[in-house]
């Protein structure tokens, strides 16, 4: 086959393939580039930007394979043959300097957006934070809302334009709690807790998932997140403040069964301690077997192992 | 305790129940089993079959049933991948698909363990078994008897993973199993068991064949092959092998903790009684990204030999390149943190374990630009394995963009555990590591059969890989960008990711339709092969001293001890113009065939078993079994025996007659 008719399938493969991937992932379904808060923002910019500056080295690697490939296969004689030059010193420094160069800068930036983006670190903001405690379960994602005292299930809403302090544990196993619109994960783990800070700067309806395989109901774990005015979200924290259920030690025990694809549950929640004490009650079994002392500790108010105070 | 169950253990009939689709597993299982059974007695080669391989030390045929057992387990990894694609593309909104979530969170498991285990490693095995003694003009590895006990643990391991089909089922926890979802408290089923035993034993294989091929490359060396005058594909191994050496043990070490607590009730990665989870993954971790390049360095190697011969030029940068194998070996274990940027370490933490990822890079980048260097002003012939490189250019290029694009940690935050990590991953495995072995396997196949394969059912096999690859992978990008994670065995149609999940689908059959190819590339390349001889021992104009004897070599691979005074060796003879002197023949000293490999094997598979079952007895006498064994394998003084001068000549005489 000649090497034009070759190229000419390689560009019809190409342009077909994009076609039908543009086809069908038409609207407006690309979580990532569509950052509806300053966070997922920064990451996707961050993203953009570290796939440019790679594409500096990948553009000439490839078409450099292809030009050399093409220009010293073995039927053009014509071509220079030298089988015994084997090094030079000076294009070897390009190569060895132009990457390194390329990973310094990269390296700034990882440094400087590792600690800008840390998700520990509170949103800077003339609004005071809102905390909502999330908790994994066994298949779902309990929200609390200690200054509101209620509590909701896989039902996520936030006031538009306020820094949210996320305080994450797990009642089950591993997971990891992800809202990509917003910004990035971070694991919720038993027996600790890890702190993620996202914002909401546009009204809008967002998905979130479980980004970590915890079971058999793992798929089902996912919540809606409703960014909404204050004065919405405040008539929906009124709403829920006035559920019937409350969210006591009792009924989360309950709500901690496994179960799946649950549907959306407020509670009224008075019980200050609840999340500390999920938190802490691993630590407790540490000292004692006996479960029932795990009550006894709601008075306490350290948190469990604090990720964010780890320095290495 | 009752008497079924000190027999029995745990095991039960319920253990045998199953659903259709792992019945037809099963079954056709037992059928590839039970034809390839009758077929060696049909033809009464039982005997053939354990003196000349099952018992072998030969590394060469250590090296062909390592390849073998691979290949079979690709299959059944590929059969996964039909389930997860075909599970992905339909289980939309109302439609559950065609598997429970539990069993398809098994088959992923499964297909990312074999794939690793089974696949990848024993192809990186049997390359380096077929190879490495050749290329540094040694007779056989350091240890053979050892070498044969790594290829049988490995089958071991393989054994196991395949009986949890038909008995019990297999771990349901993703490829590395996290606790606490693989401690008891969620995961009382005897999956977790199957998945640590068979990776313990295998493990400890490829631990023993680190050593040995470490010390082989190291001591026995041809005269005058000073390190700096290795074979580029050899300077890889050495860098994969030490890796091995260090980063295996801590897989032993996290399994054995983590089988103390499932086993013995212990509280290691449990969340309650002091367990911490975080250590299981920073340790499995510490082992998991070393294991990344034990796999990538040999497809390293093998694309230098690769490009210098199919360009017929040096390697370009050889000290380079050696610096690079040796800074990657380095850093391959200063970035285990990148994979989980997620889990909660502070700023500081994170952007160092980042800025190592990205360094690593650099040194990769440099191998790039020595290959095309290789290339330039040389005179290239696109024989297949010249195919499998530029394959391997554009796709590893394409993942390390991807891969540099996760190494910063505030980005990874958002395509951590999503399916562009996924995506990432396999085009480094896949396009990277194992389109090397299979350049590899095509390159060094005449070196060991003594026909060349089919050039035309390869190129076929070639362009579909890429093809599918392409096809399957490209929409899998796309859906991490649009915020699919992993594992869903279903998902929402209001997302649009299903068009996707489908044209993946198309890619991987693709793929499979080249697996075919490949299949019957060596069919057609065995029914032709008085067309494909390779009498010369030199089929592609080589430049390495396993070049220099016959193909397929004698047994004892070179009658005389190479001596070597510069890098390739074999061209610059050839360029010389020199032929060699008449050969003065020795007496030859050769490791004799042993049985124990087998026999331990096949008490580890009865201990892996019993320990997974709980059944004491069997564990007590599979422990037992091993180490009478050892024993008496250690007390034996029949190991070795000599070739005599006498009958060198004979054979290489016959062997020159029929040249």
């Amino acid at each position: 086959m000649k090497l034009s008719r070759k190229i000419f399938l390689v560009l019809s493969f190409i342009v077909i393939f994009a076609l039908v991937l543009f086809t069908i992932t038409r609207g407006d379904n690309f979580a990532l580039f569509n950052p509806a808060g300053q966070i997922a923002l920064k990451e996707r910019n961050l993203m953009i930007f570290t796939l440019l500056l790679s594409l500096v080295v990948v553009i000439p690697v490839f078409v450099m394979t292809f030009m050399i490939a093409w220009k010293y296969r073995a039927q053009n004689t014509a071509a220079e043959y030298k089988p015994d030059w084997d090094n030079n010193v000076f294009l070897e420094t390009i190569w060895w300097g132009i990457p390194f160069l390329i990973i310094l800068i990269l390296s700034v930036v990882a440094w400087r957006s590792s600690h800008e983006l840390d998700p520990s670190q509170a949103i800077v903001s003339s609004k005071p934070a809102l905390t909502v405690e999330v908790v994994a379960l066994d298949w779902k994602w309990l929200f609390i809302y200690p200054q509101q005292h209620m509590a909701s299930v896989n039902m996520l809403e936030i006031p538009q334009g306020t820094p949210i302090n996320f305080k994450v544990t797990s009642d089950a196993p591993m997971n990891s709690f992800w809202i990509p619109q917003l910004g990035g994960q971070i694991y919720a783990m038993p027996g600790m807790t890890t702190h993620l800070h996202l914002i909401a700067d546009e009204e809008g309806i967002y998905q979130g998932a479980s980004a970590n395989i915890s079971g058999s109901g793992f798929a089902g774990m996912k919540f809606t997140v409703k960014a909404t005015s204050m004065g919405e979200f405040s008539d929906w924290v009124y709403q829920a403040q006035k559920s019937s259920q409350t969210l006591d030690a009792v009924s989360y025990t309950k709500l901690a069964q496994p179960s799946e694809n649950n549907a959306v549950v407020y509670y009224t929640a008075n019980d200050d301690n609840l999340y500390d004490t999920t938190v802490m009650k691993f630590m407790m079994q540490m000292q004692s077997a006996t479960p029932t002392q795990v009550t006894s500790y709601q008075d306490s108010t350290t948190p469990g192992m604090d990720m964010s105070n780890m320095k290495m | 305790m009752t008497l079924t169950h000190f027999l029995f253990g745990r095991l039960t009939l319920a253990a045998f129940q199953h659903d259709f689709i792992v019945y037809s597993g099963v079954f056709s299982m037992f059928g590839g089993i039970i034809t390839v059974l009758a077929v060696i007695t049909y033809f009464k080669r039982w005997k053939w079959l354990w003196t000349e391989w099952l018992t072998t030390t030969d590394h060469k045929k250590i090296g062909v049933m390592y390849i073998i057992v691979s290949f079979v387990m690709l299959l059944r990894g590929l059969v996964d991948v039909a389930l997860i694609r075909a599970q992905q593309a339909t289980s939309v909104g109302s439609s559950q698909g065609i598997l429970t979530p539990d069993h398809f969170q098994q088959i992923f498991s499964a297909h990312g363990t074999l794939m690793i285990f089974f696949v990848a490693m024993g192809l990186m095995f049997g390359l380096i078994n077929l190879v490495v003694p050749l290329q540094i003009g040694a007779r056989d590895v350091a240890f053979p008897f050892l070498n044969n006990v790594s290829f049988w643990l490995f089958f071991a391991g393989v054994v196991l993973i395949n009986i949890s089909l038909p008995i019990g089922d297999f771990s349901g926890a993703g490829w590395l199993a996290y606790p606490p979802l693989s401690e008891l408290q969620f995961s009382p089923g005897v999956g977790i068991d199957y998945w640590i035993w068979c990776l313990q034993i295998a493990g400890i294989g490829s631990l023993i064949s680190g050593i040995n091929f470490l010390v082989t490359i190291l001591k026995m060396r041809a005269k005058g092959m000073s390190l700096m005058k290795m074979p580029m594909f050899t300077w890889s191994v050495l860098c994969s092998m030490i890796l091995v050496v260090f980063a295996f043990p801590i897989l032993t070490v996290t399994l054995s903790l983590l089988a103390l607590d499932r086993t013995l009730g212990m509280h290691f990665f449990t969340s309650s009684f002091g367990g911490n989870a975080m250590m299981y993954v920073n340790l499995i971790w510490a082992w998991g990204h070393p294991e990344v390049y034990i796999l990538m360095l040999p497809a390293f190697g093998i694309f230098s030999e690769v490009v210098a011969t199919f360009s017929k030029k040096r390697l370009f940068g050889y000290a380079s390149m050696v610096w690079a194998l040796a800074a990657i070996t380095l850093l391959s274990f200063l970035v285990w943190l990148h994979h989980f940027f997620t889990m909660g370490a502070g700023a500081d933490v994170n952007a160092f374990f980042g800025i190592m990822t990205m360094v690593i890079a650099v040194p990769t980048g440099v191998k790039v630009f020595n290959w095309l260097f290789t290339m330039y002003k040389g005179r290239i012939t696109f024989a297949t394995p010249m195919l499998w490189f530029l394959g391997f250019v554009v796709l590893f290029t394409i993942g390390g963009v991807a891969g540099v694009m996760m190494g910063l940690p505030a980005v990874d935050f958002q395509l951590h555990n999503s399916l562009f990590l996924v995506a990432h991953f396999h085009t480094m495995i896949i396009g990277g590591a194992v389109f090397g072995y299979f350049a590899g396997i095509t390159y060094w196949f005449p070196k060991i059969t003594g026909f060349k394969l089919n050039e035309r059912w390869g190129v076929y096999a070639f362009w579909c890989w890429l093809i599918g690859f392409v096809v399957a992978f490209v929409p899998l990008y796309i859906l991490g960008i649009m915020g699919a994670t992993r594992r869903l065995d279903h998902y929402d149609p209001s997302q649009g990711w299903q068009g996707l999940f489908i044209v993946a689908g198309v890619g991987a059959a693709i793929i499979m339709v080249g697996v075919g190819f490949q299949i019957l590339q060596i069919v057609v390349s065995i029914f032709q092969r008085k067309q494909n001889l390779d009498l010369t021992g030199d089929p592609w104009d080589g430049r390495t001293l396993e070049w220099s004897t016959a193909s397929p070599p004698p047994f004892y691979n070179y009658a005389v001890l190479p001596e070597v005074s510069e890098r390739d060796p074999f061209w610059v003879q050839k360029q010389s113009g020199k032929t060699p002197e008449k050969p003065v023949y020795k007496d030859i000293h050769m490791p004799k065939n042993s049985p124990f490999g087998m026999f331990i094997a096949l008490f580890a598979v009865m201990f892996g078993f019993a320990i997974v079952w709980h059944i004491l007895w069997l564990a007590i006498v599979g422990i037992l079994g091993i180490m009478i064994c050892v024993a008496l394998r250690l007390s034996s003084d029949d190991t070795d025996y000599y070739v005599s001068a006498a009958e060198v000549a004979k054979i290489e005489t016959a062997r020159k007659v029929v040249a």
